[in-house]
């Protein structure tokens, strides 16, 4: 960890916060009952929205206000709260007011089931241990390595098609005329907010095969044009994963698109000057100037596009369920929970999709540690 | 489309001088280009229009051609808004003529108000926790707080997957398990991570300055959070919304699991997923409820794209 620089603390005992002052008791009363109330007044709301037996417009608006306004309440309360205490005991308190319902929220959510999960994985579905049964089944089972060998094409194909095609697009599209350029990268940058199972029914329906005369989907309409005979893609062994795939890099080119072309439009006009006047053509200073120049943001952006690639559900979920040789370790972790029920396997699947990212997180933080220092008032 | 017009601006905008090739080898260059951005761009809008032209055509007319020969034969097109007035459950009485009861039934317009109850406190929640963690750590003298950030920073990339059996076991026991409330905290939860650490970004490069001219003039961190930081970074709060509003709105597996199968409670993507299920070859029915799904999310991509981006830089281009 980072050692605060003396100097730092220094400057932070220069500014002291406010005079001393003793703890005003009675707003220390008047706020905690409040709180109290406050408390008591929400729980009542969500009982009145649990039942929900109240008109829809009703429940509605009164969700919407009680969620979003309910935790600006108690942050004020808190804060009123922490006013009326010793200025000793509010040094102590305010920080952890502020930082800590996040970091509450966080250890909750993601820090403690990380271990919760570990340890349910040595447990079948009924409850008992059985060691490390569920991870033999997660890395020998067949489903698993058919996942396995599927979210390895995924990444390989998915990730890296989707960030070439970024960087292509972007590069090309720097050329054109501005008003050219917006409109193509607006197009190419609008499915990111299509929901992934808005692109299934998007795709099922360029994949869409009908048996006879008339095909109503787009590609096997190309293909009887030109004289082929249909094919039903998405049952198509091995094939089929990669028409999934191609459902990512329509999704995520845009994506790597705008960052990079920002990252594109930074690098200085000298340093490309200076290779054109040694006499490199466009492509040898694309890659010995712009790419090298952008390396960093090349990196960052191929890390997101990673993460997101390795978790991906929703596509196959929409598409084929899984079935035809397209299962994905998220997807089958989702069917060992939900259709087989057995939680141990699901927890032992969710440990592997982990592990898969791990190098991912070690990048992160050490990349993070060296690139921040920090002070404090 | 191609003439040398507009590599000529490129030129004189990056301040390269003109290389000694002749225009004619200039202008092909150019062309070249155009021609596959045209191309690129009609790969990727393609498929989307397939889909809105399939929404507001009659089913007879679905099956028996081919979305593109209305673009071909526009004298013959007939175009209707029935499919949406069935999947919405809007006036259905006008529709009824050859409807089986089940496509009565789908009434998505519930959904979309699920939709907007799970995302819009799914959104502002995270941002306001976020905001005060982030300001926590960057102006606040907070124990171990450099370790506390190491560990928000490495579960950015934790899968929330991870999280998903001992949160649905806790649910079941507290009865929060198909509740909006359980739904809000979860994708608050896992949105988390990524909110505190871009506005930690942006609001660690706010001017010192700032901070000890308040804290002279004897104000408190309540006050300079409200007064100073939040006005400051609304750009940043604003492309973060984004963010969540987007993941949340597009998500399936946090309702999928958190709010369960209960048809009123059910949220867009689960319902076009159950859909795809059903009505797997009623094009007209499929892509009417795709495109409602698609409708909000769409306008306020379109809307905000401009903090979008930066909120995707502060994320992804390290300085």
């Amino acid at each position: 960890m980072h050692q605060t620089p003396k100097k730092r603390k220094a400057t932070k005992q220069a500014f002291p916060q406010s005079k001393g002052e003793p703890a005003n008791l009675k707003n220390l009363l008047l706020y905690g009952v409040l709180m109290v109330l406050a408390l008591e007044f929400f729980r009542r709301i969500f009982v009145f929205l649990k039942a929900g037996d109240a008109p829809e417009w009703a429940i509605f608006l009164t969700s919407i206000l009680w969620g979003v306004l309910g935790i600006w309440v108690l942050f004020y309360l808190a804060n009123m709260i922490t006013e009326s205490l010793q200025e000793r005991w509010r040094g102590l308190v305010v920080p952890w007011i502020f930082a800590g319902p996040a970091l509450l929220i966080l250890a909750y959510y993601l820090l403690i089931p990380t271990f919760r999960t570990l340890y349910l994985s040595f447990f079948d579905g009924s409850g008992t241990f059985i060691g490390l049964e569920n991870y033999l089944y997660a890395f020998t089972s067949g489903p698993m390595l058919e996942s396995f060998k599927n979210n390895l094409i995924w990444l390989v194909v998915g990730s890296g098609l989707s960030v070439v095609a970024g960087l292509v697009i972007a590069t090309l599209a720097d050329r054109t005329h501005p008003w050219f350029e917006v409109t193509i990268k607006s197009l190419i940058f609008l499915p990111m907010a299509i929901s992934m199972i808005g692109s299934a029914v998007i795709w099922r329906f360029v994949y869409h095969f009908q048996p006879g005369e008339t095909q109503i989907g787009l590609l096997n309409a190309l293909l009887t044009s030109v004289g082929e005979v249909p094919q039903p893609w998405l049952i198509l062994q091995p094939w089929n994963t990669l028409f999934l795939v191609v459902i990512l890099i329509w999704m995520q080119a845009g994506y790597a698109m705008v960052i990079f072309s920002a990252a594109i439009k930074g690098v200085p006009s000298e340093l490309l000057e200076a290779a054109r006047i040694d006499g490199a053509n466009e492509i040898q200073s694309f890659f010995q100037v712009t790419i090298p120049y952008i390396r960093g943001t090349i990196i960052a952006v191929t890390t997101t596009i990673i993460i997101f690639t390795l978790k991906i559900f929703d596509i196959v979920l929409g598409m084929t369920g899984g079935n035809f040789g397209t299962q994905v370790i998220a997807n089958e972790q989702y069917r060992q929970m939900f259709e087989a029920g057995d939680f141990g396997k699901g927890s032992a699947i969710a440990i592997v999709l982990l592990l898969t990212v791990l190098p991912v997180v070690y990048y992160n933080v050490r990349e993070f540690r060296s690139s921040h220092q920090k002070a404090g008032f | 489309m191609g003439t040398s017009g507009p590599s000529k601006f490129t030129i004189q905008q990056k301040g390269v001088k003109a290389r000694k090739k002749s225009p004619e080898y200039r202008l092909l260059g150019s062309v070249l280009i155009y021609t596959v951005l045209v191309v690129l761009a009609l790969l990727w809008t393609l498929p989307t229009l397939g889909l809105l032209i399939t929404s507001i055509r009659p089913p007879d007319d679905v099956n028996g051609s081919g979305w593109w020969t209305v673009l071909f034969n526009p004298e013959k097109v007939r175009l209707t808004l029935d499919n949406y007035r069935i999947v919405l459950g809007l006036g259905l009485d006008q529709v009824q003529v050859n409807l089986d009861r089940n496509e009565g039934d789908i009434q998505l317009l519930k959904s979309v108000m699920n939709t907007i109850i799970m995302t819009i406190p799914s959104t502002v929640i995270p941002i306001f926790l976020a905001a005060i963690a982030a300001y926590a750590f960057a102006w606040m003298r907070l124990p171990a707080s450099q370790f506390l950030f190491t560990v928000v920073v490495a579960l950015l990339v934790v899968p929330f997957q991870i999280a998903l059996i001992p949160v649905l076991k806790d649910y079941n026991v507290l009865g929060l398990n198909g509740t909006f409330l359980g739904v809000w905290l979860a994708n608050t939860g896992f949105g988390l991570s990524l909110a505190t650490y871009l506005l930690y970004n942006y609001i660690s490069t706010l001017p010192r300055d700032i901070f000890e001219s308040a804290f002279i003039d004897g104000a408190s961190h309540f006050t300079v959070f409200n007064k100073i930081v939040f006005p400051l970074s609304l750009p940043a709060l604003a492309s973060f919304a984004i963010f969540q509003f987007l993941w949340v709105w597009n998500g399936v597996l946090v309702p999928l699991v958190f709010m369960g199968e209960k048809q009123e409670y059910m949220v867009l993507p689960q319902r076009i997923l159950q859909m795809l299920g059903t009505y797997q070859t009623q094009w007209n029915l499929l892509t009417a409820g795709a495109f409602i799904s698609m409708l909000i999310p769409l306008v306020v991509f379109l809307g905000f794209q401009r903090y979008f981006v930066r909120g995707m830089m502060a994320g992804s281009v390290k300085g």
